[in-house]
C-alpha cells in the first residue's frame, strides 16, 4: 500500500512484495512461456544470439521486424510545415494524420499541426472529391492558412485519386470564398508503399518548388537555395543558416521548421516561422540550390538541375569534412573568401577534436538512421579514428550503398566495416551479438538493443521519444561537429566510468583526470 | 462563478466556436457540441450531443482509425502472440510502443508486444497482391520467434482495397502449423473512428479464440465459485495489476486480462468465469455481450479511478458473490481508507476548485471524474474521441455540475473553450498537449498517464492525486512572464 509521504509510481509500486505476489500468482492462467518454462525461454534466447539464428535472421525476405523507416507522408508533413503559415493536408483517412502528429509530437515536443480530410468507406468506393472539397474549404476556414499542402495516404494512392484535378475542382466549387483561385494549394502523391518517410519529403518539396514557381521564371538573382532534407535537428537549420549568413549571400532556405518546432512559451500560435511563400515563389529565380541531403532530394534536385540549371548540387554538412565542403562550395558559388568567423570555429572543432581522439580511436561502432545523416556522421567517426562496424540503414536508396562502402574502404579497418542496406533492427540485434561493437549510434528503437545486447546507446537520430531537448541541438556545421564529438565522447567516458567503478576491483582506474 | 453563469458562459462559447464554420460544417459541428447536466432530461446522450458520425473533413480532429482500435488497442497488448502489421511500413510504426501496455515477458523470445512486426507492402505487392508475402511472413515468423502462441494479422488501408483475402491465408497457415492464425479486417478507412476496430478485433476474439481450438492448454486451471475476468484493462503503465490486487484481496480469483498483460490462454480461460468485470466498456462491450449470450456469463461496468467510485465498485462487484466475499470487500475498503484519507488531506487543499477540462477516449472522459472531484477539484468540460450515444448517456451519470460536452472535439475547438473558459488543468493527448503548455496551462496526457501511472486502484489514486499536484503547483508554470512583462 501507498504511504503518503512516499508515494511511489509504477517504477518502484510493483517492486513490492504484495505486487510481487500478484505478478507470480497471475502466471498459472498464461500461456506465455516464462510462466510455463523459463528453462525453455532461457534456451531460445541463447540460441537468438548464436550464428545459427543470424543467418536465418538475416536471410528473412517478407516479414519486418523493428523497422527503422517510416512512411512517405511523414516527410510530406515535414515539407509542410517548413513553409510560412502552411497546413498540412493529408488526402485520405484521419487515423494516418493522428500517427504523424504524434510521432513528430513526442519528438519534438512540440505541437504538430496537420489535417485530414477523413476519407471513410464512402470514400474508398466514389473516391475522395467530396472530401477534398469540404476539407480544403473547412481548413481554409477555420485555420486560415496562408498555403496549404496536400500530400496522400495510401489509401488515396490505391484507389488513385487525381490530386490536380479534385484541387481545381474544389477551388471552382467554393467560387473564390474561402479558396480564392491564386490561393496556393501546392501537392504531391505520396504513396506510403514506395520509398519511406525520404521519398515523401522529396516529393512533397518537388512539388511545392515546382508548382509554386510555376510562369516565376524571370531575372536570375544572386542568392542561393538550401533545401535542408529530412532534417530533425532544429540547431542543424540555425546552424546552416549562420554558415551561409557569414558569407554575407542572400539565401532561400526552402522548408525551414526551425521556428514551428521550436516555439517559445507564452503564448500558442498554430504557425511560427519558415520560409516566405513570396520566397518560394521566386526561388527558381536564385543563382545556385544546394540541397544538404542527396537521398532526400534525389528527384527534387533533378527539376533543379535539368529544368532550372541551377548551380550548387549536394553538400552535406555534417562532420569536419562535409561542412568543409559545404563552405567551400559557398566560397566558390559566392567568389568570396571564407569568413574569418567560419575559420576561428573550423579551429576550435579541429583542436577539440585533437584533445579527444584517444577515446574514440578504434572504438567499435554500430549506427543506423536515414540515409544522409549516415554519409555525414559515418565520415565523422572515420574523421576521428573510430571504426564504425555496423552501418545500416533501412531506407537505403539506389547508390547508397556503393556510396557507403567506398567511404569505409578509406579506413585502415576497413576489412571489418560493414554496410547493410534495406535491413531492419532485428537484424540488427543478430550483428550485435555476433560481431559486437563497443556503442551504438542510434535512435529511441535501439533502447531494446541496449537492453538485450548491452551495448551502450549515443541518442543521435530520429526519432528520439525518451531523451529530451537533444533536437534542439545542431548535428551539422563545425559547431554541429563538435556536439557529436562532445556526445560521443562523454559517453564514452561514461562508460570507461561504469566499466571501471568496482570498488577494491577495477577502480584503480577510475581515474578523476581524463 | 455560481452554476447559472457557468452554464451560459459554455454556451455562449459553443454559439462563437460555431462562427468560424462554413454552413455545412458548422451545422455538423453544431450537433455535436452541447452543454450537459446531471439533471439532463434527455436521456440517451449527455449535454444532446449526436457521436459516432463521420468527421467533419479539414478540421484536425483528434480522431484515430480502426486498425488503431484493433491492433493498437484490443489485440496489440496480448503478449504470447505476434500481430503483424500487414500494409504499409507507417502504421506500425507509428503505434509502436506508444501506449504503455506493460507486460512480463522476455521480449523477442515469449512476448512480443514492443516491437513491430510489418509486411512492408511495396509496389509489387500493391499491384500483384500481398497474400503470398503475407503467407512468407508467417512462416518466417515461426522459425525466428518459435515461442510465440498465435499471430494475427491486423489490416492496413490497401488490403481491403486490393482484393486480398487475408482470411484464406490465414485457414492455410493456421491448418498448416497448427497453430492460432486471426486475419482482422481492421483497415483504417472503416468506420468512423477507432471505435468500428475495437468492435472487429472483438469479433475476431470471438471467432478464433473461442469458437475455434486454441492450441494451448488450458486443462490445468480447475474453475472456482469465485473466477473472475478483467475486461477492458489495457495495462497502461500497470493499472491492470493495481486493480487485479483489490480484486484477489476480497476473494476474486482473476483468471484473465483483457488485453493488458494478456496470454491467449487467458482469453481461452474467459469463458468459464462467473462474472466479467468491464473497464472500458466502449472497447469491449462486445464481447462481453457475447459472453453473456453465449456462456451465460454476466458483466458488470466498474470504475476504479478515485476513491469514490472504486469503493463503489468494489461494493458492487461483490455483491454478485457470496457473504464471505462481501466481507473481505468491506475489509478491503477499511484497509485502505486511512491510506486514502491521508492522500486527501494532503493534496485536496492544494487542488480544491481548480477547474479541469478532459477531453480522451474510451472510458476516460467519465471514469476520471470521480477520482478529480475526489481531490475537489471541478471538471467543467469533457468529451471523447470515439464515443457512441450509450457512452455519453453514462456520462450524464458522472458529471457533477453544468459540464460543456463536446464530441470529436478538434484542435481549434479546443482550444477555443480553453481560451474562453479557462480552466485550471487540460487533461487530453499528446498532439493537444504542448499547444496548452505553451499558454501556460498545466497538461496531463490522460492516455499514457504522462509516463507515470499506475491511476486505477487506490494505489493508482495516489499517484494520480501527486502528479495532479505536480502539475498544477509546479514552479514552472510561473515563468511563462518575463519580469519585464509583469504590472506594477
Amino acid at each position: 500500500m501507498q504511504e503518503v509521504e512516499k508515494i511511489v509510481n509504477g517504477k518502484d509500486l510493483f517492486k513490492r512484495p504484495e505486487y510481487q505476489e500478484v505478478l507470480a500468482n497471475k502466471k498459472q492462467f498464461e500461456s506465455s512461456m516464462l510462466a510455463i518454462n523459463p528453462a525453455k525461454v532461457e534456451e531460445i534466447a541463447e540460441w537468438t544470439k548464436t550464428w545459427d539464428y543470424r543467418e536465418k535472421n538475416l536471410a528473412r525476405e517478407a516479414i519486418t521486424v523493428n523497422p527503422a523507416k517510416a512512411c512517405q507522408p511523414l516527410g510530406a508533413v515535414m515539407v509542410a510545415l517548413g513553409f510560412e503559415g502552411t497546413m498540412p493536408y493529408v488526402h485520405g483517412s484521419h487515423g494516418c494524420v493522428a500517427y504523424f502528429r504524434s510521432y513528430f509530437t513526442r519528438h519534438f515536443k512540440e505541437p504538430t499541426p496537420c489535417v485530414s480530410d477523413s476519407m471513410t468507406e464512402d470514400a474508398a468506393v466514389f473516391g475522395g472529391l467530396v472530401n477534398m472539397k469540404e476539407g480544403l474549404k473547412n481548413c481554409a476556414a477555420v485555420y486560415k492558412p496562408k498555403m496549404i499542402a496536400v500530400s496522400t495516404t495510401c489509401m488515396a494512392e490505391v484507389i488513385g485519386d487525381d490530386l490536380m484535378a479534385f484541387i481545381l475542382a474544389a477551388k471552382e466549387e467554393d467560387g473564390g470564398e474561402y479558396l480564392p483561385a491564386e490561393y496556393p494549394i501546392p501537392f504531391a502523391h505520396t504513396p506510403s508503399f514506395v520509398g519511406s518517410h525520404i521519398t515523401g519529403y522529396d516529393n512533397m518539396m518537388h512539388g511545392i518548388m515546382s508548382q509554386l514557381t510555376e510562369g516565376n521564371k524571370g531575372e536570375t538573382k544572386q542568392r542561393i537555395n538550401i533545401i535542408p532534407g529530412f532534417e530533425t535537428y532544429i540547431g542543424s537549420l540555425r546552424s546552416v543558416k549562420s554558415i551561409v549568413e557569414a558569407f554575407g549571400t542572400d539565401y532561400i532556405m526552402l522548408g525551414d521548421h526551425s521556428d514551428q518546432w521550436d516555439m517559445p512559451a507564452g503564448n500558442y500560435e498554430m504557425f511560427q516561422g519558415g520560409t516566405k511563400i513570396e520566397d518560394a515563389k521566386d526561388c527558381i529565380n536564385s543563382s545556385a540550390t544546394i540541397s544538404l541531403q542527396k537521398y532526400a532530394t534525389s528527384k527534387t534536385m533533378k527539376m533543379v538541375d535539368k529544368r532550372w540549371k541551377h548551380a550548387g548540387g549536394f553538400s552535406n554538412p555534417i562532420g569536419l569534412k562535409g561542412t568543409d565542403e559545404f563552405v567551400m562550395k559557398l566560397a566558390e558559388l559566392t567568389g568570396t573568401e571564407v569568413p574569418q568567423k567560419l575559420k576561428v570555429e573550423r579551429g576550435r572543432l579541429v583542436d577539440a577534436m585533437q584533445d579527444s581522439y584517444p577515446y574514440m580511436h578504434g572504438k567499435k561502432f554500430a549506427i543506423w538512421g536515414d540515409p544522409d545523416f549516415l554519409i555525414g556522421a559515418v565520415s565523422f567517426l572515420l574523421e576521428m579514428g573510430a571504426e564504425p562496424t555496423h552501418v545500416l540503414c533501412h531506407n537505403a536508396p539506389n547508390g547508397w550503398e556503393a556510396e557507403m562502402r567506398a567511404m569505409l574502404d578509406t579506413s585502415p579497418a576497413k576489412d571489418s566495416l560493414n554496410v547493410w542496406a534495406g535491413k531492419d533492427l532485428w537484424a540488427m540485434r543478430s550483428l550485435l551479438f555476433t560481431e559486437p561493437v563497443d556503442f551504438m549510434i542510434g535512435n529511441s528503437y535501439g533502447k531494446e538493443l541496449m537492453r538485450d545486447t548491452g551495448t551502450p546507446l549515443i541518442y543521435i537520430g530520429f526519432p528520439i521519444f525518451d531523451r529530451h531537448h537533444l533536437h534542439r541541438y545542431s548535428i551539422s556545421g563545425y559547431d554541429g561537429a563538435l556536439n557529436l564529438l562532445t556526445w560521443i565522447t562523454n559517453k564514452v567516458l561514461d562508460q570507461l566510468d561504469e566499466d571501471t567503478k568496482g570498488i577494491a576491483t577495477t577502480d584503480y582506474f577510475f581515474d578523476l583526470v581524463r | 462563478m455560481g452554476p447559472e453563469t457557468l452554464e451560459a458562459k459554455q454556451k455562449a462559447a459553443i454559439e462563437e466556436i460555431l462562427k468560424a464554420y462554413p454552413e455545412k460544417a458548422a451545422k455538423n459541428r453544431e450537433k455535436h457540441l452541447g452543454v450537459g447536466s446531471p439533471n439532463d432530461e434527455n436521456q440517451k446522450t449527455c449535454g444532446d450531443v449526436r457521436s459516432n458520425k463521420k468527421t467533419v473533413p479539414g478540421v484536425m480532429s483528434q480522431r484515430g482509425c480502426a486498425y488503431a482500435g484493433s491492433k493498437g488497442v484490443v489485440w496489440g497488448p496480448v503478449k504470447d502472440m505476434i500481430h503483424i502489421s500487414h500494409g504499409p511500413i507507417g502504421c506500425g510504426q507509428y503505434s509502436r510502443a506508444g501506449r504503455r501496455n506493460y507486460y512480463i515477458g522476455v521480449t523477442g523470445v515469449d512476448t512480443f508486444v514492443t516491437m513491430n512486426f510489418s509486411s512492408d507492402f511495396q509496389e509489387n505487392n500493391i499491384v500483384f497482391g500481398g497474400d503470398k508475402k503475407l503467407g512468407k511472413c508467417i512462416d518466417e515468423i515461426e522459425e525466428l520467434f518459435p515461442l510465440n502462441n498465435g499471430i494475427t494479422v491486423q489490416s492496413e488501408c490497401p488490403i481491403g482495397l486490393i482484393g486480398d483475402d487475408i482470411g484464406a491465408v490465414a485457414k492455410t497457415k493456421a491448418k498448416e502449423l497448427d497453430k492460432t492464425i486471426v486475419p482482422v479486417n481492421c483497415e483504417g478507412f472503416r468506420g468512423v473512428s477507432q471505435s468500428l476496430g475495437h468492435h472487429i478485433a472483438n469479433d475476431t476474439v470471438r471467432d478464433y479464440i473461442f469458437d475455434a481450438k486454441v492450441n494451448v492448454n488450458t486443462s490445468d486451471v480447475e474453475v472456482t465459485e469465485y473466477d473472475v475476468a478483467i475486461i477492458g484493462d489495457y495495462n497502461i503503465g500497470g493499472d491492470a495489476w493495481s486493480s487485479r490486487i483489490l480484486l484477489e484481496e476480497m476473494g476474486l480469483r482473476v483468471v484473465a486480462q483483457w488485453s493488458g498483460d494478456a496470454t491467449i490462454k487467458e482469453m481461452a480461460l474467459t469463458p468459464k468465469v462467473k462474472l466479467n468485470l468491464l473497464h472500458c466498456y466502449r472497447s469491449m462491450n462486445y464481447i462481453s455481450r457475447h459472453m453473456e449470450k453465449e456462456y451465460g456469463i454476466p458483466w458488470i461496468e466498474y470504475n476504479f479511478f478515485g476513491p469514490s467510485q472504486t469503493i463503489k465498485s468494489l461494493r458492487k462487484i461483490a455483491a454478485f458473490f457470496d457473504e464471505s466475499v462481501q466481507a473481505k470487500c468491506e475489509e478491503v475498503i477499511a484497509k485502505y481508507q486511512p491510506m486514502i484519507d491521508a492522500v486527501i488531506a494532503k493534496y485536496k487543499p492544494r487542488l480544491e476548485g481548480k477547474t479541469v477540462m478532459l477531453f480522451v477516449g474510451g472510458l476516460r472522459p467519465r471514469h476520471v471524474i470521480g477520482a478529480y472531484e475526489d481531490l475537489g477539484m471541478e471538471v467543467i468540460g469533457t468529451g471523447y474521441e470515439f464515443a457512441h450515444d450509450d457512452d455519453y448517456k453514462r456520462t450524464k451519470e458522472e458529471i457533477f455540475r453544468s459540464t460543456v460536452i463536446y464530441d470529436d472535439v478538434n484542435e481549434y475547438e479546443l482550444e477555443a473553450f480553453v481560451k474562453k473558459l479557462q480552466p485550471d488543468l487540460v487533461a487530453s493527448g499528446i498532439k493537444e498537449k504542448y499547444v496548452f503548455q505553451k499558454m501556460g496551462l498545466p497538461y496531463r496526457q490522460m492516455h499514457s498517464w504522462d509516463y507515470s501511472g499506475p491511476y486505477h486502484g487506490y494505489d493508482g489514486f495516489a499517484i494520480f492525486a501527486q502528479d495532479m499536484d505536480l502539475a498544477i503547483n509546479s514552479p514552472v508554470w510561473a515563468h511563462s512572464k518575463a519580469p519585464w512583462e509583469m504590472e506594477g
